[in-house]
Parts: structure tokens; sequence; C-alpha cells
């Protein structure tokens, strides 16, 4: 019950400083001031709060869980490239966005694309795939809330309860805090994550009699030992998953929120101390999660172990339901709240339980990025703000957050996760497919509107067709993957146990290049951007300074 | 300039496919750390060195200035 109290805490604190941003912005409150914060997020807001923004459930829980299963594989996979192509993309792509932004006024992607290649509908239907592939991280948000918060209160709070509590705190910061409250609840929440993730490592570390033991233990066994090396995983599959960071550029919370600092020059130290962040929140998850293996002492541990080796000697044999159910208890998503429970003193367990669930609520600046995407994109460019003025379309930003999370509650109540689950996987694939616009629409001058259409299309053809085809073929319950198309001799298509290979590689890879190709062959085929539009992104930007109170006017018009 | 630049990412990209670690757990670093994950712990110190270089010396100071010259004169660089 102590965790519990830690956790509501952290919920009322945040609930705080929503209303505190509130009151902070009410003198001066317009559509860039509530959606971006005026664009005036100082240096270390910026780099903490950016970084919080991608951080998830996953990032503490998720980690650990793959790395108790998967073994050390995890952090090259999702940490360290992540550690290289985030960063990359944030000083590439981020600045440029930034700086386009504050000529032009640009508060969403689709502002900018619909200016750069002149055309409406198109961004549409754009804004609207980005919003498709956004809607199942609101609600896994909203169900991680309500299981979390149940599991650490014991189960005193149920899930209903749970869901609804975070869903109306949420719902609470956003609304009153815009951008302003997100961002602090955000810095807030790394700076939780940063401290007591290291705090975790030494407390659960020393429970366990040091590191040392349980590592040479674990090398000794031939069971666990492959856990510690990468012998499981082919290299080709470790390579196309440096193709997923690409998404998180191209994610909306991502990319606009590089909108909202004060200054290009606070992208400097973020783009240098992001991989650090990384480095310092990954590896404790990471290297927990693989030490959990040696946990025999607690429990629940010791029944995932027995579960997973039960898969291991008389997997194929078993029927399914029997594998399903064992292969739940294998699932090692709770482990680090586990080696808490046994290890560390309640107090440090009740603050990590805050910095879990603050992870859980990662989904303010989603909500928040529909929002704007909802107002902007929609209501503003299909003549809402000019009907019915600037203070109307605020408002309707906050009813669209009031509807939003009403409507993810009651369907995280009632729906599977499993569905949820599996959108969410692929829609880092699907984002990856869809950077190729913004690398277009930055670099090249010959892209045009019909080459960004059709990527789009493709990227959504081909999220659903892998959604089907991993629901339609049953996945293998370990060992080789099922070959279900092949060409000249090698298997093509496959189902795999964790999800789908094309020629081995992940299928973000296959997305991404033909993503590219549509971009480059119908934008080749179709007409350019006029003369005008391309000089005023292609000509240098320090000679163009002067045209931005043209710019500006341009999207205004545009708008209106 | 952009031609160094671009190889030193190269190079850290494929840096980051170390088959060289893949089928070993040792030598433990400081006796508990499995080598493939120090590596990668490393790697993530590196991208971080690479990071201060572009910002140092790749700066895309036209957009830079541009967009500080629309800031207002208390907010100057």
């Amino acid at each position: 019950m102590i965790p519990a109290l830690f956790v509501f805490t952290y919920l009322a604190v945040v609930l705080y400083v929503g209303i505190f941003a509130f009151r902070r912005s009410s003198r001066h409150e317009s559509a860039e001031d509530y959606f971006l914060a005026s664009r005036s997020l100082g240096p270390a807001v910026f780099l903490f709060s950016l970084f919080g923004t991608n951080m998830t459930a996953f990032t503490i829980l998720g980690s650990s869980g793959h790395a108790f299963s998967n073994g050390i594989v995890t952090f090259g996979l999702m940490a360290s490239a992540s550690a290289l192509i985030i960063p990359l993309t944030l000083f590439f792509i981020g600045t440029r966005l930034w700086a386009l932004g504050k000529r032009f006024g640009f508060m969403t992607p689709v502002q900018f694309f619909r200016d750069r290649w002149e055309c409406g509908h198109i961004g549409t239907v754009i804004s609207v795939v980005q919003a498709a592939l956004l809607v199942p991280y609101i609600i896994i948000g909203m169900m991680g809330g309500g299981s979390t918060l149940s599991a650490i209160s014991g189960g005193w709070i149920p899930y209903w309860l749970g869901g609804a509590t975070v869903a109306l705190v949420v719902m609470g910061y956003v609304f009153f805090g815009g951008m302003r409250g997100t961002a602090w609840v955000n810095t807030l929440q790394t700076i939780l994550f940063l401290s007591f993730g290291v705090a975790a490592l030494f407390v659960i570390g020393s429970g366990m009699g040091g590191f040392r033991e349980a590592a040479e233990g674990m090398l000794g066994s031939p069971a666990t030992a492959p856990l510690l090396t990468r012998e499981r995983i082919s290299p080709w599959f470790f390579l196309s998953y440096t193709f997923i960071p690409l998404s998180t550029i191209a994610f909306p919370h991502i990319n606009i929120f590089c909108l909202t600092a004060r200054r290009m020059q606070q992208f400097k130290p973020t783009v240098i101390l992001y991989p650090i962040c990384l480095l310092a929140i990954w590896l404790p998850s990471v290297f927990l999660g693989v030490m959990a293996n040696r946990a025999t002492e607690v429990p629940s541990i010791a029944t995932k172990l027995e579960a997973r080796k039960t898969l291991a000697a008389q997997g194929s044999a078993l029927p399914p339901e029997e594998r399903s159910r064992l292969r739940q208890t294998a699932a090692g998503d709770d482990v680090i709240v586990l080696l808490l429970n046994h290890y560390a003193p309640v107090w440090l367990a009740g603050l990590l339980g805050a910095g879990i669930m603050a992870a859980v609520m990662a989904s303010d600046s989603q909500i928040l990025a529909l929002s704007t995407m909802f107002t902007e994109d929609v209501f503003a460019f299909y003549g809402g703000k000019v009907r019915f003025g600037p203070a109307a379309q605020v408002h309707t930003g906050r009813i669209f957050v009031l509807g939003l999370t009403a409507v993810a509650y009651l369907i995280a109540l009632r729906a599977p996760a499993s569905i949820f689950e599996l959108a969410v996987q692929y829609a880092f694939s699907g984002y990856s497919s869809l950077f190729p616009l913004l690398v277009a629409a930055l670099f090249w001058k010959g892209s045009t509107k019909w080459g960004a259409l059709a990527s789009t299309l493709w990227t959504v053809v081909a999220v659903v067709a892998v959604a089907v085809f991993q629901y339609s073929v049953p996945a293998p319950h370990s060992g080789p993957a099922t070959t279900v198309w092949t060409l000249f001799g090698a298997p093509a298509l496959s189902r795999t146990p964790g999800g789908t290979a094309v020629f081995g590689l992940m299928p973000v890879v296959p997305m991404v290049l033909i993503s590219m190709l549509l971009m480059v062959t119908v934008s080749f085929l179709t007409r350019k951007p006029g003369e005008q539009t391309l000089r005023r992104y292609f000509s240098r930007m320090n000679e163009t300074a002067h045209q931005t109170g043209s710019g500006r006017q341009l999207v205004a018009n545009m708008v209106e | 300039m952009r031609f160094i630049f671009t190889s030193i990412v190269i190079t850290v990209y494929l840096l980051h496919q170390d088959l060289w670690f893949w089928q070993t757990a040792q030598p433990l670093v400081f006796g508990f750390l499995p080598i493939g994950l120090f590596y990668h712990a490393v790697f993530c110190l590196l991208c971080s060195a690479v990071m201060l270089l572009l910002v140092k010396f790749a700066w895309p100071v036209q957009f830079d200035e541009a967009a500080s010259a629309l800031l207002p004169e208390d907010e100057g660089r």
C-alpha cells in the first residue's frame, strides 16, 4: 500500500504542475502558446522533456522483460542503435524543422508539407495516417496505467479505477497545461528515471549478493549462458533493427516537440547528451532484466523460469492453450517490479513505482500532438479558425483532449490488449516508412505531393498487410521460422516467433526502401511545386530571412 | 569536411554491428558485465562524442542565423 501512496503523491504533483503551467500561460493564451508553449522551452526542459516524451512504459518494464527472455541483445537492438540514429535525425531534421517552424509559423509537420508541396487534401491524408498510427499508443498507455496502479496497490485499486485515475490526471494536466505542462511533467519523469534506475541497480545488486556471482552462474549454465551473448539472433536481423529508430523523428509528438525550443542552440546539448541519457536508463534496465534469470529466490521469477523450461522441453507437444498459458507465465514484463519488491526497501519500491507510473503516462504528449494536428490540420485548415476565431481553436483543442482521453479509456476497458500491442509494434515500422517524407521535403527540391501520397499509401498498405499476415499465420512457438513464401530457393516471407521476416530482415527494411523508391519515382513523373515555393525553401536561408513575414502570411492565407 | 563527417558516421554505424563479440560473453568487464553489453555501453559514449564533433564543426549555421534573426533583441544568441 505504501508504494501506492508514493504513486498518488506523484499523480498529485503532476496535476499541480499542469495547473501551475496553466496559470503561467493564461495571460496570453493563443494556439501557439497552448500547443507549443510559445516556442519558449529552455535547454534543460527541452532536453529532458524530449527524452521523456520518447520514453514509454516499454523503457523500464518492456526492456527488462525483453532482456529477461532474450538477453543482452536487447541493449544493442533498442538502445545503442537509437543512441546513434535518434540524435542524428534530431541534428539533421529536427533543427531544420525548428528553423522552418520559426520562419513560417508551422505548428505541425503537415502544415509544412502543405506549403512545401503546394497541397491541401493530400496533407489531410498524411495527417489522418499519422493519427491512426498514434492512437493505439494512447490506448496502450491507458491500459498500462490501469494495470500498473492495480499491481502497485496489490490489487487494492481495481483496473478500471486505476485506468480512470490515470486518464483523469493526464487529461487534467494536458487540458490545463498544454505543451508547457506536458513538457514540465516529462522533465520530472526523466529526472525520476535517471535517478532511480541507477539506485535500483545498486539496491538489487547488493540484495542479490553482488552481480559477479550471478553473472558467473549464468555463464556456467547452458540454459542461461546464451543470454550473455547474441548467438541466438541473426546479424541481419540485428542490422535491420537499426531502421526502427528512424521512426522517432517521424512521430508527430516528437517532430511537433522540436518546434518548442526557444533557440536552435538548444538542440546542441540535446543531441550530445541524448546517447548518455539512453545509456543511463537502458543499461540498468537491461542488465537487471538479464540478471533476473539468477533471482530464483524470488518465487514469481522461479515460476517464470520453470514455465520457460517446460516450454523449451515440451513446447510443440503441448496443446495450444497450455502453450499460451506458459508463454504468458514466462513473460518478463514485471521482473523489475518483482526484483524491487523483493530486494528494495519499501520507500525505494514506492519511488520506483512512481517512476514506472511516469513512464506509463507517456501518452500525454501523444494526446497533445493529436489535438494539435486536429485543430491545425483539420479545424483551422477547413475554415474553423476563420469562422469561429483563434480562441475557439484553443477551446477546440481542449475539447479534443477531453474527448480523445475519454474514448481511449472506454476502449481500454473493453478491448483486448493484444490487438493494440500488435498495432503499436507495427506503428514503429509505419513511422519509419513515413521518414522519407521528411527527408524529401527538407532536402530534395524535386520531391512532389504525389510522391508523398504514394509513400503514405504504401505505408498504410504495408502496415495492414503485415498485421493481417501475423494474425493469419500462427507464430512458431520457438526455433526456426515458418516459411510461407520462397523466392529462388531463399525464404522470402517467414513467420518468426516474434513477428515477420522478409528475406531474413525485419519488415521495416522493405517498408522504408519501397517508400523511398516510391517517393523518388512518383516525384520524377509528376509536376514539381512552383518556382516561388522552391526558392523560399532552397535559396540560402540567410538570404531569405527577410521573407519571414511573407512566409508567415502565406501560411496564414493557406490556413484561412 | 562533409566527406570526413559522412565517413565518421558510416564507420560508427558499422561499428554497431560488432560481429567480433557476437558469440562470446567473456571477458566479464568489472567481473560481471558481459563484453558485448560493455561494448555497446561504450558505443553510446562514442555516439555522444560524434554528436559533439558534429555540433562543433558541422552545425547548420545558416538555419541558426536566419531563425535567430527573428528572436527579440534581448534573446539573441
